[in-house]
């Protein structure tokens, strides 16, 4: 699907070239009276041509023709004369990946950094706080309805807060034990809703569902009232979905390509039955059907917990990031037009909705990635989101204290202080050295391996090179100047310099039509990394969306 | 010894609300010294090592090949013209000196023309000096003539950066290429001096009047010639003067008088192909342009699309051109028309110009395309002034907003359409 019919554009370059072999030389002898003239040349040009277009119309036809004989039936034929592919080489696949549903996106851009988790699991540090921060989702007001008294204990699932615009939707508490309070931010916004968690976390028992007698109705109800929806997202916009409306589609990606990402293939090892649940859970909600998209990349073959997943359209990525985000698949699967609704999760949401059937409780435990080159040893931790970064980090041995501690990727996660709390939707923490320092003609000649997409560095001629970045901005903030550089890392038929500009621009119907909606911050994040005039193009994305969704 | 530096720089931090001027160029230079300490916020967490600075002093380094040559052969093409001294290394440290002297009051008002301009608009407007001028001011003095009057040079800068830059907000804010936009206003505004047989060669009086003789100064008699007595090296002699019959035309205008052959009786194709030859100052070594046009695509800086465009626009309206054949410029062959006049310094390093050019991928194909066809068609057929580039660049530059336009128009409707 990747490789685009491109026979009529290469058919008319070389008959144009033909013609043009033949008529040129004769141009040049001309002058000496030894080539044949003008005229002549012409007509024979002409008759290239002419030939070459009644070959491509009856081959046009020939395929037409077939393509209506074989309606209905279940048999592909190419029946054009020439090759459908011209690539010298095509990617040999794995046999585990069909062709017809595998791309291969060219452009993007994978930052190696060092620091990459190792698929080993370390011991549960201590965590005793936790918190649920309502600042992780978009759209929400910013003083929720608290709902417990401060001090009295709950249990992991027991209702915690609502939206007082849409009131039947709860946010329930992650874990059991005391509540201990709100935090407040400016303008009184709540920040945190905080606990001490018990040693032992003690579950609300959930009412069972059987998924094959259930309404969507019932579905959509259990969902709200035990926490279980403000796990889906909606794209346009990453917002909780409105529960009036229905998905056209729910789309998942299994692997993640962002720097130092977790190995999905790995954390999600055993979760097959609660994985499968969710996604029988998620067909039901949709009118569509659920699209997985699967690692294609071809190193490591997906788990089984994904390979094996039922009920659902897999399809394959081959490609440098942000090949993994869904952004980017659903734009290559079945873009999100003007009006369309889309779910999208995160496995290990559809995990915690999965074990809600199976399990019959709220258990949002999944394993975190603690990566980046300032701590050691890098691996995976047993956790649930919104445990206190502090604890979290316990047991890590910390290479500088000038650091700062993302949870989420470099691209898109949120700087959080020692006291933080990891977010709600991330299964990564990242610890990176602060970028505070001058650089002595830093732009010139800069005194450290560093990543980038330009080729004045000599570091595209090592792709196996991993680097340590900070956080240092490497570079002042300009107008756009230079161009080609976003589109050639993000994998979609968008132009996102001029999507950012019609947005500064405050242009509706440009930010419509140039693909607003297919897009979220996370896509244009990489954009945002390589941009030489470093403009804060996420923020700013944001803002386009908040415009739009009014 | 960094942080001592940083130190003592530091003490120095003049007020920026008390006096902007003097923060500005304090900013400017603590910048230039030092990458800032800046961290990221909102936003990603880690940025590309690369930025504005990094992209433009490229293009300034790679210029610096056509500022060596040029300064070389502004004197070589001096003592052609008297005829002293023919051999391409005959005379070396005359044609050096000669022309390091003729070049250095051209690159230092450019600059200090426009850098002055971009601090007090930097400084009024309260924001730290853009690298804009960086490649504008390397670019110019390389496309005016070795012999312009300085004052001149000063108005088109001043021109340039005040009309061209400023006045649109800056730095990747313009519509037409600064560079070219000062060639432009000395070419409309003192046609004589940049146009004609007489204005490629400097140190004469009047090159197209018979046994002109040179100008040399002060500096040129007393001061070079005391050092080269002292060394016993060859000297410059006042008493030198324009040979018989040497007139100082420029390939392209003896190929718009008699085509290919009125060209090739005066100039030898390697003598055109190496760049020995009259012409505006740092445009007319082809190999050295061509590193730089490689050089600079395969790093990214320039597109290559735009390149690839244009050559292809060229060489498609050369063949067009060869097969109408009215007048003689006309039958010169297209793969002539390659190297014979500044071609290839525009497509490397004008026309290539991100901040006026297509900024789509596909709007870049057609917007060195049509700069190929315009520019030939300007150069060939134009009875004023055969030469086209400037003026093919000037005009895509002011519709390369429709030319995006249309690539986004289509983008659109097909999203539209889907919907």
């Amino acid at each position: 699907m990747e490789i685009k019919d491109n026979r009529l554009r290469l058919g008319s370059i070389s008959l144009f070239l033909m013609s043009l072999l033949v008529v040129y030389p004769n141009i040049v002898l001309a002058g000496n009276d030894s080539g044949l003239d003008l005229v002549t040349s012409l007509i024979i040009a002409t008759v290239i041509i002419v030939f070459g277009a009644v070959i491509f119309v009856a081959d046009n036809l020939l395929q037409l023709e077939s393509k209506r004989q074989m309606e209905g039936k279940d048999i592909k034929i190419d029946a054009s004369l020439f090759p459908k592919d011209f690539k010298v080489s095509s990617d040999k696949l794995p046999t585990y990946i069909p062709r017809d549903r595998y791309f291969h996106l060219n452009r993007g851009f994978d930052i190696n950094l060092e620091g990459k988790p190792e698929n080993k699991i370390l011991e549960t540090p201590n965590i005793s706080n936790y918190s649920v921060l309502p600042a992780d989702f978009y759209g929400l007001a910013p003083i929720p309805k608290i709902v417990p008294d401060e001090g009295s204990s709950v249990l992991a699932g027991d209702e915690l807060f609502f939206d007082k615009r849409s009131p039947e939707i709860k946010f329930v508490a992650p874990v059991s034990g005391e509540f201990v309070g709100i935090k407040r931010g400016p303008k009184r916004a709540i920040h945190e809703v905080n606990f001490l968690a018990d040693k032992e976390i003690k579950y609300k028992e959930l009412p069972a569902v059987d998924l094959e007698t259930a309404s969507r109705e019932d579905l959509v109800n259990f969902l709200k009232k035990y926490g279980g929806w403000v796990h889906l997202r909606q794209r346009p916009f990453d917002i909780i979905p409105h529960p009036e409306d229905v998905p056209r589609d729910v789309f998942i990606s299994t692997f993640d390509t962002a720097p130092l990402a977790p190995n999905l293939n790995f954390t999600v090892k055993g979760e097959s039955a609660a994985f499968q649940a969710g996604l029988n859970l998620l067909n039901k909600l949709t009118d569509g059907s659920v699209h997985l998209g699967l690692d294609g990349r071809g190193e490591e073959m997906p788990s089984e917990v994904f390979l094996n997943a039922e009920n659902v359209e897999k399809y394959w990525f081959k490609g440098q990031h942000p090949a993994g985000n869904v952004g980017v698949q659903i734009h290559h699967i079945k873009p999100i037009k003007k009006g369309d609704v889309v779910w999208y999760l995160h496995p290990h949401d559809v995990i915690v909705l999965g074990r809600m059937l199976t399990e019959r409780r709220y258990n949002t435990e999944r394993l975190f990635a603690l990566t980046g080159a300032e701590i050691k040893p890098n691996a995976y931790v047993k956790t649930r989101p919104g445990a206190n970064v502090n604890e979290v980090l316990s047991g890590l041995e910390f290479r500088d204290d000038n650091v700062r501690i993302v949870s989420g990727d470099v691209l898109t996660g949120d700087k959080k202080e020692r006291d933080g709390f990891l977010g709600f939707f991330d299964d990564q923490v990242t610890v990176l050295m602060e970028g505070n320092y001058y650089e002595m003609f830093g732009w010139l000649l800069p005194q450290a391996v560093r990543p980038s997409l330009s080729k004045t560095f000599p570091g595209f001629l090592f792709p196996d090179l991993e680097y340590t970045a900070d956080t240092n901005t490497h570079g002042e903030r300009r107008a756009f100047v230079v161009t080609g550089q976003y589109e050639a890392v993000l994998p979609m038929d968008i132009y996102p310099q001029h999507l950012i500009k019609a947005v500064m621009t405050n242009d509706f119907e440009r930010m419509e039509g140039l693909g607003i909606y297919e897009m979220s911050e996370e896509d244009i994040a990489i954009c945002e990394f390589v941009c030489t005039s470093k403009m804060p193009l996420q923020k700013i994305l944001r803002e386009g969306l908040d415009i739009v969704n009014e | 010894m960094k942080d001592k530096l940083l130190d003592t720089i530091n003490k120095f931090e003049p007020d920026k609300k008390s006096s902007p001027f003097l923060w500005t160029l304090y900013d400017g230079l603590h910048t230039f010294l030092f990458a800032p300490n800046h961290v990221t916020k909102d936003g990603v967490h880690i940025r590309d090592n690369m930025d504005l600075k990094r992209t433009m002093v490229h293009v300034v380094l790679l210029l610096q090949l056509c500022y060596l040559f040029g300064t070389y052969n502004i004197g070589h093409q001096h003592f052609l013209a008297i005829g002293e001294y023919t051999g391409f290394l005959e005379g070396f440290h005359l044609k050096f000196l000669y022309g390091f002297w003729q070049l250095l009051p051209i690159f230092i008002v450019a600059h200090v023309v426009g850098l002055a301009i971009e601090f007090y608009y930097a400084a009024k407007k309260g924001h730290s000096i853009e690298e804009g001028f960086l490649v504008s001011g390397a670019l110019i003095p390389l496309i005016m003539p070795p012999d312009l009057p300085l004052w001149i040079l000063g108005l088109s800068v001043a021109f340039a950066v005040i009309i061209g830059k400023e006045a649109f907000g800056g730095t990747g804010m313009n519509i037409w290429n600064v560079a070219l936009l000062s060639r432009v206003f000395v070419f409309f505004a003192y046609p004589t001096e940049i146009s004609g047989d007489g204005v490629w060669i400097a140190g004469f009086e009047n090159l197209e009047l018979p046994n002109s003789p040179v100008e040399y100064g002060w500096v040129h008699l007393t001061l070079f010639n005391g050092i080269f007595d002292y060394f016993g090296l060859a000297t410059f002699d006042p008493g030198w003067y324009v040979m018989d019959g040497f007139t100082g035309a420029t390939p392209l205008s003896l190929g718009f008088q008699g085509g290919w052959e009125a060209i090739t009786e005066v100039y030898t194709q390697s003598a055109m192909i190496w760049g020995t030859i009259p012409g505006s100052i740092g445009e007319t070594s082809k190999p050295l342009i061509i590193i730089g046009a490689v050089f600079l695509a395969a790093i990214g800086i320039a597109s290559w699309r735009i390149m690839a465009g244009m050559l292809i626009g060229a060489i498609f309206t050369g063949l067009l051109l060869n097969l109408w054949g009215a007048t003689p410029f006309m039958t010169v062959p297209w793969y002539h028309h390659l190297y014979i006049g500044s071609f290839l310094f525009a497509l490397a390093f004008m026309a290539t110009d991100p901040v006026t050019a297509a900024s789509t991928e596909r709007g870049k194909w057609i917007y060195g395309f049509l700069i190929g066809f315009f520019g030939m068609i300007v150069r060939v057929i134009n009875p004023a002034y055969p030469e086209g580039w400037m003026l093919a660049i000037l005009l895509m530059n002011t519709f390369s907003p429709l030319i995006d336009h249309l690539v986004l128009r289509k983008n659109m409707q097909k999203r539209l359409a889907s919907a």
